[in-house]
């Protein structure tokens, strides 16, 4: 199949004849992981926005635009992180109907960058604020 | 039910990992309600809430109908339509938290 015949996964979300269309339907358990793990990615999310708030909430030494900047960082982070989670999902439900690897994804690591890189700035911002 | 049963258990796993998200959600909410609380309620604050709490039931209703969808042998894939909405609840609160703090 030429890349031209594949619909994006973006058309796929919206188009639920489309995927079944796509392949064959795996072994239910395989679809079963796949949904826990859209589910664990949800969850990521749902601790990015937690986090926003908390963070507004308990910086409260640090100067107000700075905390609203970090919680806006957060909320914005937690909404891209649950937007991308369905279209993972939906990636991974056509590479399995279909037979292929399961689609390699470079955000896990950026994540995992991003969330070390935060919690330093945020350390040295809570000490140098605390400190001053 | 029937009388094969999937020794990985994997319905079962997918329906605590339903129950977990939805947990967690709930979780998110009450940090809302509770800078709320501190805060000493604006008409803002509560609009940001009521979106909260609102998306959370959406999301609680979403979560229970895939469970009954869980129980039998076999059962189906998650439809676009659930993930889709799963997704749409989050951001929705995180725009509900967002109105909620600044």
């Amino acid at each position: 199949m030429s890349d031209s015949e594949r619909p994006s996964a973006v058309r796929l979300w919206f188009s639920p004849r489309r995927l079944r269309a796509e392949g064959s339907t795996p072994d239910y358990r395989f679809s079963l992981a796949n949904e826990r793990t859209f589910l664990a990615w949800v969850r990521t999310a749902l601790a990015l926005v937690g986090g926003g708030i908390a963070a507004d909430q308990f910086l409260d030494d640090m100067n107000a635009p700075t905390r609203t900047a970090i919680a806006a960082v957060l909320l914005a982070g937690g909404a891209f992180c649950a937007v991308r989670a369905v279209n993972h999902w939906i990636r991974c439900e056509r590479a399995m109907r279909r037979g292929e690897d399961l689609p390699e994804s470079r955000f896990p690591g950026l994540l995992a960058v991003g969330t070390a890189v935060a919690a330093v700035v945020l350390i040295v911002a809570v000490l140098v604020g605390t400190g001053g | 039910m029937s009388d094969a049963r999937d020794p990985a258990a994997q319905p079962e796993r997918t329906r605590f990992a339903w129950r977990r998200t939805t947990l967690a959600f709930a979780v998110v909410v009450v940090l809302e309600m509770r800078r709320l609380l501190l805060d000493g309620g604006s008409a803002r604050g509560y609009a940001g809430l009521s979106l909260a709490l609102c998306t959370w039931l959406v999301f609680l209703a979403a979560g229970q109908r895939r469970i009954t969808r869980l129980a039998g042998t076999a059962p189906a894939a998650m439809g676009q339509g659930l993930a889709l909405g799963a997704g749409l609840c989050v951001v929705a609160l995180a725009t509900s938290a967002a109105v909620l703090l600044f």
